[in-house]
């Protein structure tokens, strides 16, 4: 999960990492009393999860807590690059010296964690490390060791910062690091990370990324999720504890397996090629298969407006095949006059003959079989075009 | 020969006495695989009776080690315990873990990992992953294992079910050994291990590589295989049409900006002169083609 900036902002001053004064605003109003508590001048931000935000004119500096509210007015509704601005962050103006970069990640490739700083900051990381990499430290950190004062020391040398805020900044990344830790982070940037004209090392702008798979040890996290960017279709199969995600085509997929199912996204979009059709959704019934599970996706699929046929591609691996066939039949029974779309299956693996048996005599008037997964992928794709 | 698991491997069941466990270990038991125990904390010396089998718990993998002489364990403990589980292995020095168990938080994989690299002595496939099997000889997971029989074609995925589908595709020639990999941001045993490993299998004549989205896992096995594999290499990507930023079912599984995405990955491995299949059938037909000559 991506956190808003100004969740970042508030889960950085919770772990001593200092920042600004901050607080979201979601109406003018709000906006106004917030930068009137603040006092002075005030940036307002468009609170968004995407980049660019400056560019497009989503940042805005004001001058007292009246024009906090006009600014508010104009950037509360903008549409950044797709993104609907619901909320704004009124943050505490400073007077800027220096611009810095730290941050630490999850590094996939080298299987640890990965601390980048860096002198340069207020831009891209990527252009640091384009353009002179020689500015940018960039350190493995080992889970287990972590990161000591020594350690935090040295990197803020390799990140060239001057000597007078050396001390501040290694303290800086000993609490993200300890943020880092204790959030289940897999991404906590802070960028800028500025000094103030009178010398204090604060972190103006952050980005931070959850673990999904920790949420079972920080009840606090639920708190945290956008649900009004959620898609309703995305909410609802996540309340049947379905893996789904939305996306923008016309036909819905149901399959078994991660990645299965994103084989099959593929496979879709290049018989749709020639019918003009693309992938509904991604929906991964896992394992199980039962005819709840199966009656629990077919109707978010079929619910979904965009649809005009299905394709339900399961390889029974430890699932057989006969039990996917009987949830077929049974949602459909369990859904009546709600499923009025074709449904085009592919069943191979683990008793495929007695599934394919009990599809054919339940003889269904919406269900087509087909025996191949690239057969059954270009039919599902031609009744979509219909 | 196979690789990393063969007739001799003796395996305990770490969470045997869970439902998923008990299910496993009946279906392992059943493909043949030599099951020699459990370990359930806090349950030592009670026992399992599965079809017939009687399987001893144990407290910890050292004491499973001592009085079975296992060498191998798979792990079905659910995700809170799963890291005080392989610690627990890799405490024993157990050459082999294979961990099955999806949802665990990636900073208890990465302190598991770094622990195991530290030790030096244990091996980890996964975790989110399907296990590993050598067909006729052992079944360490929850693979399938009448799908097709042994054979000389090495497998290497991080899905499961792709895993399924490509040794359903190619039954007819059977395989020395499938490692599904697993769907996590971090994992044990990457592809790079098991070419290298299969490269090096005298019983392996060819290999598949499935990939997917997420990660430049990939990319670098792509680059291994240039400078170190011999042996045909087909492989096949999934996740062509996933959307940047969205996390499409496993964790590992999401395309951030420009990177991660299934057309570079594509890309590298053809740079090397590996083809790569449009669809599973494709890819099998691929393989199929190399192997008829």
């Amino acid at each position: 999960m991506d956190l808003f900036e100004y969740q970042a902002r508030d889960l950085f001053e919770s772990h001593g990492v200092p920042v600004l004064g901050g607080a979201v605003a979601f109406t003018p109003d709000e906006a106004e009393k917030a930068a009137a508590s603040m006092g002075g001048r005030v940036v307002v931000k468009a609170q968004v999860k995407v980049g660019g935000r400056g560019k497009a004119g989503g940042v805005k500096l004001a001058e007292s807590a009246a024009d906090a509210r006009e600014k508010a007015q104009a950037i509360l509704g903008m549409d950044i690059k797709g993104h609907i601005v619901h909320k704004v962050m009124i943050a505490q103006a400073a007077p800027i010296e220096s611009e810095y970069y730290l941050a630490i990640l999850l590094d996939r490739a080298n299987r640890n964690f990965l601390v980048m700083a860096s002198v340069a900051g207020g831009m891209e990381i990527e252009e640091v490390a384009h353009t002179s990499p020689e500015k940018l430290a960039r350190v493995g950190i080992d889970a287990n060791a972590g990161i000591s004062p020594e350690l935090a020391l040295d990197i803020v040398r390799k990140g060239q910062f001057p000597a007078d805020v050396e001390g501040q900044v290694a303290d800086v990344l000993l609490k993200l690091w300890a943020a880092f830790v204790a959030e289940d982070a897999t991404l906590m940037e802070i960028n800028p990370l500025v000094k103030t004209s009178d010398g204090k090392v604060v972190a103006l702008d952050g980005k931070v990324t959850l673990d999904d798979s920790a949420a079972f040890r920080h009840p606090g996290h639920e708190a945290l999720v956008d649900h009004a960017a959620t898609n309703p279709l995305e909410a609802l199969a996540k309340e049947k504890d379905l893996n789904y995600v939305k996306l923008d085509g016309q036909v819905g997929i149901i399959g078994n397996g991660a990645g299965l199912v994103m084989s099959t996204l593929d496979v879709v979009a290049y018989a749709g090629e020639k019918y003009k059709v693309k992938p509904a959704n991604f929906l991964d019934i896992g394992g199980g298969a039962s005819a709840e599970v199966m009656a629990n996706g077919l109707s978010i699929i079929l619910g979904d407006p965009d649809v005009r046929s299905v394709f339900v591609n399961v390889f029974g691996g430890i699932t057989a095949c006969d039990a996917v066939a009987n949830g077929i039949v049974q949602a459909l029974s369990i859904l009546g006059d709600k499923a009025t779309k074709p449904i085009v299956v592919r069943l191979d693996g683990n008793n495929v003959i007695e599934g394919r048996r009990i599809l054919n005599e339940a003889n269904h008037p919406l269900i087509q079989q087909l025996d191949t997964m690239d057969g059954a992928a270009a039919r599902a794709a031609e009744l979509a075009a219909k | 020969m196979a690789i990393f698991i063969n007739e001799n491997t003796k395996v305990i069941v770490q969470g045997m006495t869970g439902s998923e466990g008990t299910k496993h270990t009946r279906r392992m038991l059943a493909s043949g695989t030599k099951i020699v125990g459990g370990v359930t904390p806090g349950k030592g010396g009670q026992s399992v009776e599965i079809d017939g089998t009687t399987l001893p718990v144990y407290n910890t993998v050292a004491e499973a080690i001592s009085a079975t002489g296992a060498n191998a364990s798979v792990v079905f403990v659910p995700p809170k315990f799963a890291k005080a589980a392989v610690i627990d292995a890799i405490d024993a020095a157990i050459p082999l873990v294979v961990v099955i168990t999806e949802g665990i938080p990636v900073h208890d994989t990465a302190a598991f990992f770094a622990y195991s690299q530290t030790k030096g002595t244990t091996r980890i496939v996964g975790p989110n992953c399907p296990g590993l099997i050598s067909p006729g000889k052992s079944n360490i997971g929850i693979i399938p294992a009448d799908i097709t029989g042994p054979g000389r074609i090495g497998l290497v995925s991080k899905s499961g079910t792709l895993t399924y589908q490509m040794m359903y595709e190619l039954r007819d020639f059977g395989f020395s050994t499938a490692v599904g990999i697993g769907g996590d941001p971090i994992i044990g045993t990457t592809h790079i291990d098991c070419l290298r490993a299969f490269q090096d299998d005298p019983d392996t004549d060819a290999i598949v590589m499935i990939g997917e989205i997420g990660g430049d896992a990939e990319e670098r096995a792509a680059a291994f295989i240039g400078e170190y594999v011999t042996k045909p290499v087909v492989g096949y990507v999934a996740g062509f049409t996933a959307p940047e930023g969205k996390t499409m079912g496993h964790a590992g599984a999401i395309v951030s900006g420009s990177s991660g995405t299934a057309q570079a990955k594509k890309d590298a491995l053809e740079a090397v002169g590996v083809k790569v299949g449009k669809t599973p059938s494709e890819t099998a037909a691929l393989m199929r083609a190399i192997l008829n000559g």
